[in-house]
């Protein structure tokens, strides 16, 4: 069995391009989205940098009705399935609705929707408290939208491993495909750049609390101290790779193997397992290290989690055996939007045979030992590529992309 | 080659009027209810002033002060049947199988309790939209991303496989069984701690439901006021509560001599691409996921002796979910006994599905059906069989579970008993 699942269709909103051939020649330019936030003053803030994704007008891609219902993050993700699911050239009519279904990744929600409701129940009274709240702010909700928009009667899911889950959502998808049902879409989208939302990621300690758009986030740099936080992400068709193929569907790629494990519990002395997900996505993929021609790597911008994730590629690809970007310096970390996007880098990088640099970064700290792509896109040759994408707490998910193969 | 085959060898529960699964059964099966008027917090102000709450303290549970303080009661909650689950399975989660146990947690609302406390501590009251970032706890990130809670669940059982929150509104509690039950099936690992816990009870999310009308208002009578199936039945009653289950892949669990409460068989989910919050009467969606958990059982709809119903005790649900009970099983939905646990431990969202999964797998093994608690009238559109305020004796080796939430979600679990039911 193992039928091939294939990429037909993406939808992107980045904070360094809205659409996804957009977003790609900005990040081929080393173009980066980072700049001061504007969606609220963040004077009062130790962080006040963020990946905004702008120009972006709900207004202009949704029915009006849909507007007042929704947070930013499903407006997002509304926005970026049908794009996706244009871009795949399937129209609604073309398999019956029970054939197609929708996982998405989320990390906190509708949060910005549920900051504002809470200021109602709280600074008025239960009655101010909007009808569309008990769906809009919970986890579920892009997927039921996507659904529910698209017609999409299929399977459904919705996972939360913070920045992993972009990771674990496709994957959950491809098994569903796998299953039988030949079209899902999955992806994540994320957008919590509210007040409470930026309080709610500096009380974590991870941002930076730079000024400056060009020294805030520097994955695998020595000064790395700390992520800027971001929004936006990428919706994708899934489709079985034969149906596609029997449609004259255009591919973008293939995910062929994934795989996630979760660190032990800090203090315990047993050593972390981001290389053993690598391994095991190259095993699913039946890869070899040496078929990887470029890794996009999870990059958190801090020493002790570069440090860790350098160790493992060193471990699996050997020093410095594979070039190693993270294209989120130019957005930010997108939650669970970062890892779908990071995808679509990886596609489109095996397409045209160009990996995109890691901005803001010199050069990384020699301590890691890692071929870290900076400065200007490096030409590369190669099939393969593995996304790497982990969350806070432990959550480590790896994922084998590969180009379309021909027909 | 042998399909990968998986059984529960573990169970913990918090529930409403049980704390620990052996009290959560002597429960459900009395038929008493555990609904009452909120007490978490001052509710008067609300609609629907009434839930099922957990009589549960956090240190009498074993937690230490600090994680009372630090973790959300969701959180607490899924430790603790954690937990309860790992004792109950005998397992020992060392060196040797770590990288082969994955974690799948379901919850609806997360960790909202803690968010909207933290909330309220920085922003003056809700008075200020540029919330203070420094004046409260440091560990608002885990409540911001609820995949801490899965988190703490794989610390606490020593787990280093895949690990996840599973967040689809009220299914979120079968979906992450049945997420559980892919990993194992295709060998990512042998052994998920899965379940799913929800502490919901807490003046935003009381907002919630009451803003649409799906709780119910009958606050002068609250021990009465879930009523499944019954003509009177006026919405649901909000609860909370946790269940973890240990999985095993069977032949494992065999080898080490486990005990098996049952065999989880098959799962399906499916969206009904229809509203948010509502469902259509037919319930064509719910009735494909039970067909699809059956097809994934490989067993027939005939063999199905017990079905757990949602039961919510909404006006719609029942309507569509008997609807879709009788469209899948067809004439046999009318001999199949049909029950809804929730007028005694009430709607404890993300967690529910994994309560009554535990509660199919007791059923099987005790060959008792809990009651519908709170059903007196019949609701004349409503016509099967629903076992009304007494528990039943009744063996049976085949169980269906099903659930239904906001998005449009519908799943379908089949459990059998741990020496067959399927061809």
């Amino acid at each position: 069995m193992s039928a091939a699942t294939v990429v037909t269709g993406i939808g992107v909103l980045a904070p360094n391009g809205i659409g996804a051939e957009e977003f790609w020649a900005a990040t081929l330019r080393a173009e980066s989205g980072i700049g001061r936030i504007t969606r609220f003053e963040p004077a009062s803030y130790p962080s006040r940098l963020a990946g905004e994704v702008t120009g972006f007008s709900a207004r202009e891609h949704l029915p009006s009705r849909l507007v007042p219902q929704t947070d930013r993050t499903t407006q997002f993700a509304l926005t970026g399935s049908e794009w996706a699911l244009r871009d795949s050239g399937l129209s609604a009519d073309s398999l019956p609705a029970g054939e197609r279904g929708v996982v998405t990744a989320s990390a906190s929600g509708g949060f910005e929707f549920g900051q504002r409701e809470l200021g109602h129940l709280w600074g008025k009274d239960p009655r101010h408290v909007s009808a569309y709240m008990s769906f809009a702010w919970f986890y579920a909700v892009n997927s039921g939208q996507i659904s529910i928009r698209h017609d999409l009667r299929g399977p459904t899911g919705v996972l939360v491993t913070d920045q992993a889950g972009g990771l674990d959502a496709v994957a959950q998808a491809r098994r569903r495909i796998r299953k039988g049902t030949p079209v899902m879409l999955s992806g994540g989208m994320d957008a919590s750049l509210c007040p409470y939302g930026l309080a709610a990621q500096i009380s974590a300690g991870m941002l930076s609390e730079s000024d400056d758009p060009a020294r805030a986030y520097r994955p695998f740099d020595p000064a790395a101290d700390g992520h800027v936080p971001g929004e936006g992400g990428a919706i994708l068709t899934l489709e079985d790779g034969e149906r596609a193929r029997a449609r004259g569907a255009r591919s973008h790629g293939e995910i062929s193997g994934y795989a996630a494990t979760f660190d032990p519990r800090p203090g315990s002395g047993r050593p972390a397992n981001l290389d053993r997900a690598i391994r095991g996505a190259l095993a699913d993929a039946g890869l070899s290290p040496r078929d990887i021609a470029f890794v996009l790597a999870d990059g958190a911008g801090e020493p002790e989690p570069d440090r860790a994730e350098a160790r493992a590629l060193t471990d699996v690809f050997g020093p410095r055996g594979v070039p190693v970007t993270v294209p989120k310096s130019m957005t930010g970390r997108l939650y669970a939007g970062a890892a779908p996007l990071d995808l679509v880098t990886a596609l489109f990088a095996l397409r045209d045979g160009v990996v995109p640099p890691t901005v803001h970064v010199d050069g990384p700290d020699p301590a890691y030992d890692i071929d870290l792509v900076t400065g200007s896109a490096r030409p590369v040759r190669g099939d393969a590529a593995l996304v790497l994408a982990r969350g806070r707490g432990g959550f480590n998910s790896a994922m084998v992309v590969r180009r379309p193969s021909a027909a | 080659m042998t399909a990968r085959r998986v059984v529960i060898t573990g169970l913990g529960v918090i529930a409403p009027g049980g704390i620990g699964t052996k009290a959560f059964w002597e429960r459900i099966v009395s038929g008493v209810s555990a609904t009452r008027t909120i007490t978490a917090f001052d509710a008067s102000g609300f609609r629907s002033r009434m839930a099922a709450e957990c009589d549960f303290d956090g240190v009498r549970s074993g937690l230490t002060v600090r994680d009372t303080a630090r973790l959300d009661r969701a959180t607490q909650f899924a430790v603790v049947a954690a937990r309860e689950a790992l004792a109950d399975s005998g397992i020992e989660i060392d060196e040797r199988n770590a990288h082969r146990t994955g974690v799948s947690l379901g919850s609806a609302v997360g960790c909202t309790q803690k968010l909207e406390e933290e909330y309220v501590a920085r922003s003056d009251g809700g008075q200020r939209w540029l919330v203070d970032h420094a004046a409260g706890t440091p560990y608002l990130y885990d409540y911001f991303v609820p995949s801490s809670m899965a988190a703490e669940v794989a610390w606490e059982a020593g787990a280093e496989g895949p690990a996840a929150l599973v967040s689809a509104g009220c299914t979120s509690g079968l979906d992450s069984l049945g997420h559980a039950l892919d990993l194992i099936r295709e060998g990512a690992v042998d052994i998920m701690i899965a379940g799913g816990s929800d502490a919901p009870i807490a003046p935003i999310t009381v907002a919630c439901f009451d803003a649409i009308k799906a709780t119910s208002p009958r606050n002068d009578t609250p021990e009465h006021a879930s009523r499944p199936f019954d003509r009177t039945r006026s919405g649901f009653v909000l609860g909370e509560g946790a269940a973890v289950l240990v999985l095993e892949e069977r032949e494992s669990a065999l080898r080490r001599g486990a005990q098996i409460y049952a065999e989880i068989a098959g799962y399906a989910g499916r969206a009904n691409a229809h509203h948010m919050t509502g469902l259509r009467p037919d319930g064509l969606e719910m009735s494909a996921a039970i067909t699809g958990a059956l097809d994934d059982a490989r067993i027939d709809r005939e063999a199905v002796g017990y079905v757990n119903a949602h039961g919510t005790a909404t006006r719609q649900n029942d309507i569509h979910e008997t609807a879709a009970i009788k469209h899948s099983l067809g004439e046999h939905a009318r001999r199949v006994p049909v029950s809804s646990i929730k007028a005694v431990i009430g709607h404890s969202l993300g967690a529910v599905g994994s309560i009554e999964a535990v509660a199919s797998a007791l059923v099987i093994r005790h060959g008792v059906v809990p009651p519908t608690a709170g059903l007196h009238e019949p609701d004349p559109q409503l016509d099967l069989d629903y076992v009304p305020l007494t528990a039943r004796d009744q063996a049976t080796d085949t169980v269906l579970t099903v659930g239904s939430g906001f998005g449009g979600f519908q799943s379908a679990m089949v459990l059998t008993s741990a020496e067959g039911g399927r061809s």
